[in-house]
């Protein structure tokens, strides 16, 4: 797989319970999460909702609640939980060596309409 | 040899046997040569190089050895015989520097040469050395060898101090045996919770709360920028806060790294371990490799089970059966007297993954299993690890366990008790003596009294029995005996504070200050919540009441304030915020307005307003400037308007007697005097203050949650209105004469809401609910009340009264704002 990932740097970058985000240029922001038991996904930063900024709610368990409006996304699969429909793409994402990687053709693929 | 049909094994075998040279005398390399003599022991002749001058030993043993539990002799798995009986050559002390694939051989330091058939190689790990200043100095170790542990006991003869870099499960227990050889121990560790790979935040705070109270010092989040030199030895560490800590010896027990470098220079290939397939053979087929420094499917380990799973297959491979290595389940405990902890697989929930959380203030336990589709995916043990093994078994195997999931937290013992598998059948099976409350000792039968005699509620038991009144970890139990004893006529009780408890938030305020609770983990830990780390609603609720209860003492979580709060600004629908200055009372100068204007200017805000609160709104802002807006602000000498917060807002007033022809106090004046008292005071929610001069009210005093309507004979003072969304006037609360009366006064009435109201809950609710004699009667029944509620409100003022913008001006928290990087595609395609 080696080539297809991006290092976006180590894992001390994001205190855990935190998130913090990435632009891209031409295409859409993405939300890079640390849970408070020391998991590392990445989303869109864009609630399925209203588009609300996802990387500044609050983090508990797996899911983010949406700063906006409440809505709680699951970290895992970008899926609103509860009642709430919806889902929002998520950034395949692994932590090699303390580092983070996130797969290219998902960052950069993931153009602006 | 002229006897090649013997069955002899030293003389016969080994003319025709292959070459087997095995790098690293280490746990995987020995074990792989155990395993194929155990299939086939005639097939290789084998040579084992070691680094370490010294036979096979169990390494993970090193830590009861530094500990004093063991010498060195117990823990030695193969002796000089074994070698020898099953003619294995060891070149000891004496490690491979080359190989060389083409010619088949491999060379060591001392210039021996020896040909092979087939390698293995085994060469671990090396301990990571983070390369800090003073990094090589004298008395600086890591912990991986003998030679290591001896360095370590040779230092701790002269008793001292010792620094532990890294709080892994190598660190914690380098530093137990420092701490048990008499020395003084910190440890140092980057994150914020110990063992944080194995480890959620509920055990890893039980963990840290232990050790500590064994005497160790355990900072977390501490990153180390330099260890300190004097006359030539380790003398110190310095921490990036500028923090310094003795030490006569520290340990680096930051991680390790796999050993390739032999590999590498062999061109074979490597990624971050060197790369094997099924059956461990690296990219040259000739070449074996095994243990730590191996990588297999993407994955590096760092502990022994995996290893012999490895050599398994290697030697079924090698003996010419294949069977293949699939990867492993790893599970880790700590080997550190006294503390019980177990952890394995994956903790991190997920998609319909649920969280069983059982935990025991009393004694000290926390237990937590997570499911997901039926099976067991992770679990987290500390105090009572006895089923570890059992859920480690269930996880591996992934054995459906719908059947026994309602008592699979209980543990074994309770989950395969046939009958006992029902938790309402286990609850009626306890005998009428059985102790159902340990914190208060209520039996089974006392519990079921109180209900026979009227309790009907579980909030009516805690009061009339004090069952689960205290620390909750019965309540499951107390729930389960009135849904026995009164079946469908069970009431629910008032609510409580959210899905993680069956407490309210009067129970757990109260019980905060009782139990003297001083941090999130603990609350959760102690009143038994049954989620790992709550949720949206309890963690901001508890973050304030902890800020309340223990005015600067307790260390605000950021990670539990709601965006706004943790931004300090407004965000608004397209992810910008917005940026409300402090407008003392309303009043504002040319100064404040021009350095407004050139911030609307110079960030390009779309949009300034003037707002209901009477002052300025600015629009637009995105989070990366506002610490550039803030500074700007500042420098004009505005502070947070906390329009934000669950805090002081706004104090609006009128013209007041100064101008106006109504007037009869100084109502701006006032104003102004009120908002400096109180800016800054984090409250359960939103708070707002007005002064008008008149009872014409201009200021509308009279729906805000403590308006002040001045007359000519003194000041009214008003409590719990409410414009928004539904419409409160305010309750005349007390008339006084001066306004240092009504300054003492609304601090006391400020302070009283603060300690009295649950969170989200403004005055106007609050008083409603507890009724305006309550307060009264709290402010004035006894004439101490209003003087030491306003001491308590001033002491906590003292701490709060910092302006956030300027220490994030300054520089802190800078993370919040800037994003990570920036991806230009381009640069990648
Ligand atoms: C900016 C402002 C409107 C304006 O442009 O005038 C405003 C804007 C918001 N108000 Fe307000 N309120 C503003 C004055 C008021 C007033 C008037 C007042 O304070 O005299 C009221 C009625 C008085 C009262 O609070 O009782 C008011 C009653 C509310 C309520 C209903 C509160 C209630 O208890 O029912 C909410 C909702 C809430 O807090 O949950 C709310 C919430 C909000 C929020 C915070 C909505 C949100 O969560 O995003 C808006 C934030 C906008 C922003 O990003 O700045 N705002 N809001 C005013 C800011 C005043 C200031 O300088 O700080
Ligand atoms: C203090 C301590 C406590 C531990 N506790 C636990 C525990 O509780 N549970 C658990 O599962 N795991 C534990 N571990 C981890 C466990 O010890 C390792 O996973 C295991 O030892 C790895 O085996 P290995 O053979 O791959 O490496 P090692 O056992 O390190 O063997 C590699 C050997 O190769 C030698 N070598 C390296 N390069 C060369 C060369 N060029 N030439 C010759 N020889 C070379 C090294 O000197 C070493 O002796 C602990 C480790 C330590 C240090
Ligand atoms: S009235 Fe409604 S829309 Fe207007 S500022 Fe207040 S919350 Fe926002
Ligand atoms: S935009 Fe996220 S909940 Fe509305």
């Amino acid at each position: 797989m080696i080539g297809e990932w991006l290092d976006i740097g180590p894992v001390s970058q994001i205190a855990p319970g935190h998130a913090r985000t990435l632009p891209v240029r031409g295409g859409e922001e993405i939300a890079v999460f640390h849970t408070l038991d020391n998991r590392f996904y990445a989303l869109v930063n864009r609630c399925p909702h209203k588009a609300g900024p996802l990387s500044q709610g609050i983090v508990h368990g797996n899911v983010v609640t949406c700063p906006l409006h409440s809505w709680n996304i699951s970290l895992k699969t970008g899926e609103a939980l509860g009642d709430d429909q919806g889902c929002v793409p998520t950034i395949p994402l692994k932590v090699d060596a303390g580092r983070i990687y996130l797969l290219r053709e998902a960052v950069v693929g993931r153009r602006a309409a | 040899m002229n006897a090649p049909m013997s069955f002899d094994k030293s003389a016969g075998s080994q003319a025709f046997a292959e070459r087997l040279v095995v790098i690293g005398n280490g746990m995987a390399g020995c074990r792989a040569v155990e395993e194929i003599l155990a299939r086939d022991p005639a097939r290789f002749a084998v040579t084992i190089f070691g680094a370490e001058p010294r036979v096979n030993y169990n390494r993970i043993m090193l830590s009861p050895v530094l500990a004093g539990e063991k010498a060195f002799d117990d823990i030695v798995i193969n002796p000089d015989e074994w070698y020898a009986g099953n003619g294995i050559t060891l070149v000891s002390g004496d490690p491979v520097v080359a190989i060389d694939r083409v010619t088949q051989t491999v060379a060591s330091r001392s210039g021996r040469v020896e040909p092979y058939d087939r390698l293995l190689i085994a060469t671990g790990s090396d301990p990571f050395i983070i390369p800090v200043p003073g990094h090589d100095l004298p008395g600086v170790v890591t912990f991986r060898d003998l030679d290591d542990v001896e360095k370590m006991l040779a230092a701790a003869q002269h008793g001292g101090h010792a620094v532990v870099i890294g709080g892994g499960l190598l660190g914690l227990e380098a530093a137990h045996g420092l701490a048990l050889r008499g020395m003084a121990v910190s440890v140092v560790h980057l994150m914020p919770t110990l063992m944080e790979r194995q480890l959620d935040e509920a055990a890893g705070y039980l963990l840290k709360t232990e050790l500590e109270r064994r005497g160790q010092t355990i900072l977390t989040g501490a990153d180390t920028a330099e260890i300190l030199e004097k006359d030539g030895h380790v003398a110190g560490v310095r921490l990036k806060d500028g923090r310094e800590l003795p030490a006569d010896i520290v340990v680096m027990a930051v991680g390790i790294r796999p050993a390739t470098g032999l590999a590498k220079a062999a061109g074979l290939d490597v990624e971050r371990g060197i790369l094997v397939d099924d059956h461990m053979v690296t990219s040259d087929p000739a070449i074996l490799a095994v243990g730590e420094c191996v990588q297999h499917r993407g994955q590096c380990y760092g502990l022994v089970a995996p290893l012999w799973d490895m050599c398994r297959a290697l030697a079924d491979h090698a003996t010419g059966r294949s069977t293949g290595y699939t990867g492993s389940v790893t599970s880790t405990k700590l080997k550190v007297s006294g503390i019980d902890l177990f952890s394995a697989g994956d903790f991190s929930g997920g998609d319909g993954a649920e969280d069983i959380v059982m935990r025991d203030a009393a004694r000290g336990i926390y237990k937590r299993v997570i499911v997901k589709d039926d099976r067991l995916v992770g679990t987290v043990l500390y105090g009572d690890t006895a089923d570890g093994s059992w859920y480690f078994d269930l996880l591996r195997k992934g054995e459906d366990i719908s059947a026994i999931r309602e008592a699979l937290i209980f543990g074994q013992a309770f989950a395969q008790g046939g009958a006992l598998a029902d938790p309402n059948a286990a609850v009626a099976a306890l005998s009428d003596d059985a102790e159902v409350c340990g914190c208060n000792g209520v039996s089974k039968g006392k519990v079921v009294a109180t209900i026979q005699a009227g309790a009907c509620s579980l909030d009516a038991v805690r009061s009339q029995c004090k069952a689960s009144a205290s620390c909750g970890s019965c309540t499951g139990l107390v729930e389960g005996l009135l849904r026995l004893t009164l079946g469908e006529d069970v009431q629910s009780g008032p609510k409580t504070m959210c899905k993680c408890t069956s407490f309210t938030h009067s129970d757990v305020r109260r019980l905060i200050v009782e139990k003297q609770l001083k941090f999130i983990p603990q609350v959760l830990q102690e009143l038994g919540w049954t989620t790992p780390d709550g949720c949206a609603s309890c963690r901001p609720a508890l973050n304030y009441y902890l800020l309340c209860a223990w005015p600067g003492e307790y260390v605000d979580d950021q990670q539990s304030r709601f965006v706004n709060e943790r931004m300090h600004a407004n965000i608004q629908k397209d992810g910008t915020y917005s940026v409300v200055p402090r407008m003392w009372g309303g009043l504002t100068n040319p100064r404040e307005l021009r350095a407004i204007a050139d911030v609307v200017e110079k960030y390009n805000a779309p949009m300034v307003k003037v707002t209901g609160g009477q002052r300025l709104d600015i629009f637009g802002i995105r989070k990366e400037d506002l610490p550039a807006v803030w500074a700007d602000l500042n420098a004009a000498g505005m502070v947070s308007g906390h329009a934000y917060g669950k805090s002081l807002r706004t104090v609006k007033t009128c013209v007041g007697s100064e101008w106006c022809r109504f007037g009869t106090q100084d109502s701006t004046g006032l104003g102004v005097k009120l908002e400096r008292m109180t800016w800054g005071s984090w409250m359960p929610h939103k708070f707002k203050i007005a002064v008008s001069g008149c009872p014409r009210n201009c200021a509308e005093a009279t729906i805000k949650d403590f308006g002040v309507v001045c007359v000519d004979s003194g000041y009214e003072l008003h409590v719990g209105g409410n414009g928004g969304i539904k419409v409160r006037a305010t309750d005349l609360l007390c008339k006084v004469e001066t306004e240092a009366e009504a300054m003492e006064v609304c601090a006391a009435f400020i302070q009283l809401y603060r300690e009295q109201a649950w969170y989200l809950e403004r005055t106007a609710p609050w008083i409603e609910r507890v009724g305006l004699d309550q307060v009264k009667a709290a402010l004035f029944d006894d004439a101490a009340a209003v003087p030491a509620l306003a001491a308590r409100f001033r002491h906590s003022q003292q701490f709060m009264q910092d302006d956030p913008w300027a220490r994030r001006a300054a520089g802190e928290n800078a993370d919040l704002h800037q994003h990570l990087a920036e991806v230009r595609p381009l640069e990648f395609v």
